[in-house]
């Protein structure tokens, strides 16, 4: 501990403690009260949290007046299970290739993953979209999902657990007569479910709250995720914010639930990932 | 017929360890590799995209071309000043944070949930969110006034429209670090910091000598992150200025810039261009820092 536990010491780090939790806690309130409030008392700028006239109309208006929204939360829950489901397979297996599997090149392989990490994102945006519209993918969920199926950074974090892994269950399930991928399906994988709870939050949430992508590779309306259509929305109702902020918890509630519920398997996936 | 048996072992490793691999490699493959070098290909030609992309080759045209384009010089500037306000305040809060959270205090566990929670928003909500707090009529504005100080057309002006993104910025991703750090923090022995308390150390002394030289391998992780996530800049400066860059291109950053030369001018090569220098400057950058930080590991 760098501070003794003093009480005049104690009692500046609550402080510090509670007014941090406020400034952090401040923006969400402001937005989830303002989604319940008129647009004539939005329009007064009054900076009153509890709404003084109290409605639930906003909500009720964003979707008649957005028909599409719905089928925006669809896109985007549907890109991020699919990536989700598909990221946290393959990432398990190529890890488990790389711990496990003796075979030619598994070096080189290894060495590339790492190398492929360090590439930066936006060089990757132009040549992808050019990639995209020559294999006819613009405008098709396929365009969002296949290039978030593989993570390198998670094909590392695997690897790297399956290396920590005693090696004489596998041994003996072979020894009954399971073949490597027998093991691999009912041995190794079940038995790697907390570094695969961290994993999927992180690709899940990452693919929820992806913007560029959706932006280059989605230009029918329909199509767009949530993200986009939140922007799109904005651009229309621009001076409307009671809309702007009732889509924004619509968007945002089910993440932050989740988040809560799950919370320990972020900080774990972390310090997972992070420097280690 | 051992012999024999082991090359087929042998060759059966080969096939399971690729079939493994094999999505992997194509995903990554097509989508992170080839796009490196298909960029670098790109760099180097004028890309038209009516009917079937065709490309001409002219050279290093394109590179030449940046030294005269302003807006080149004013996103790389926007962005540089960007990551030098907001890397080091982001680890600065990060590690207070850590640190206050690190110590045995009541609630703990509930204040973490709280701070994390910014990271788990997407951007986009958290970008909409500011600017209606940060509206000339908005949140932030009547409580400068409420406190005595004058506020800010925060969007509309270019003075200040890239900070109000920094330090929104800096408000979402501190606590993304911070969590680094706290697992850091962890691994320090209690032990040291009791032998120092004997020797007569104060809480400013201990931070300083014992706290801030063990941590720093998470110090280094999150500047070097937070160089390249600030020098990707792109989904907030895009949803507060529409698109433009503005006002007058104070929130332009090169992210920005290189989206809207290949999706606005459909000008394919010299966005690519724009990429491949974006990510030297990131390469060299983290190079940079390593090598200054292997160097004092050693001495």
């Amino acid at each position: 501990m760098v501070f003794q536990q003093s009480k005049w010491g104690k009692a500046i780090l609550y402080f510090l403690l509670f007014a941090y939790g406020c400034v952090t806690v401040a923006p969400f309130l402001w937005a989830l009260s303002s989604s319940f409030k008129p647009l004539s008392e939005i329009v007064s700028g009054g900076i009153n949290f509890i709404p003084k006239e109290f409605t639930l109309q906003n909500y009720y208006d964003i979707f008649v007046k957005e028909p599409l929204f719905l089928r925006w939360m669809y896109n985007s829950a549907l890109i991020a299970v699919v990536a989700t489901v598909c990221n946290t397979l393959f990432n398990s297996m190529a890890g488990y290739a790389l711990a496990r599997i003796d075979f030619a090149g598994n070096k080189i392989m290894f060495i590339l993953i790492l190398a492929v990490q360090m590439i930066p994102g936006q060089l990757t945006i132009v040549p992808a979209y050019l990639i995209m519209k020559q294999l006819d993918l613009l405008n098709t969920y396929a365009a969002l999902t296949l290039p978030m199926m593989a993570n390198a950074t998670f094909i590392f974090m695997m690897r790297q657990f399956f290396l920590s892994f005693p090696k004489e269950l596998e041994e003996a399930a072979e020894m009954d007569g399971l073949n490597r991928f027998g093991v691999f399906f009912r041995i190794a994988l079940p038995l790697a479910v907390p570094a695969l709870a961290a994993q999927t939050i992180f690709v899940f949430m990452g693919a929820w709250n992806e913007f560029l992508k959706p932006l280059m590779f989605m230009s029918d309306k329909s199509m767009f995720t949530l993200t986009l259509g939140l922007n799109t929305f904005k651009g229309q109702y621009i001076s409307h914010w009671n809309y702007i902020m009732a889509a924004s918890m619509v968007f945002t509630l089910p993440a932050l639930l989740i988040y809560a519920f799950f919370n320990r398997f972020f900080i774990k996936g972390i310090t997972f990932t992070g420097g280690k | 017929m051992a012999e024999a048996s082991s090359w087929k072992k042998k060759l059966k490793n080969n096939a399971t360890g690729y079939l493994f691999l094999l999505p992997t490699i194509l995903v990554l493959g097509t989508f992170l590799f080839l796009p490196v070098f298909y960029s670098l290909y790109l760099s180097g030609h004028k890309v038209n995209l009516l009917g079937d992309v065709s490309y001409k080759w002219i050279g290093v045209n394109n590179f030449t071309r940046m030294a005269g384009d302003e807006r080149a010089w004013i996103a790389l500037k926007n962005t540089a000043s960007f990551a030098l306000f907001v890397v080091p305040l982001q680890t600065a809060f990060a590690i207070m944070l850590a640190v206050i959270l690190n110590a045995k205090l009541r609630f703990k566990n509930f204040f973490r949930i709280v701070f994390f929670m910014p990271t788990v928003t997407s951007s986009a909500v958290l970008s909409l969110i500011f600017m209606w707090i940060y509206n000339s009529n908005g949140l932030l504005n009547r409580v400068l006034e409420f406190v005595g100080l004058h506020g800010y057309n925060w969007l509309g002006d270019p003075a200040v429209a890239m900070k109000a993104i920094m330090l929104m910025n800096i408000w979402s991703t501190a606590p993304f670090f911070m969590v680094v750090f706290l697992a850091a923090l962890q691994d320090i022995p209690d032990a040291l910091y009791e032998s120092a308390m004997l020797d007569g150390a104060g809480a400013w002394r201990r931070f300083i000598s014992i706290t801030l030289p063990l941590i720093k391998p998470a110090t280094f992780f999150t500047v070097v992150m937070g160089i390249i996530g600030t020098f990707q800049l792109f989904d907030q400066s895009y949803i507060f200025s529409a698109g433009s860059g503005g006002p007058n291109n104070s929130t332009l950053t090169v992210a920005l810039l290189i989206y809207q030369y290949a999706f606005k001018n459909l000008d394919f090569g010299y966005a690519s261009a724009l990429a491949v220098m974006l990510a030297a400057v990131i390469m060299i950058v983290t190079l940079i820092q390593r090598k200054l930080f292997a160097e004092e590991k050693l001495n």
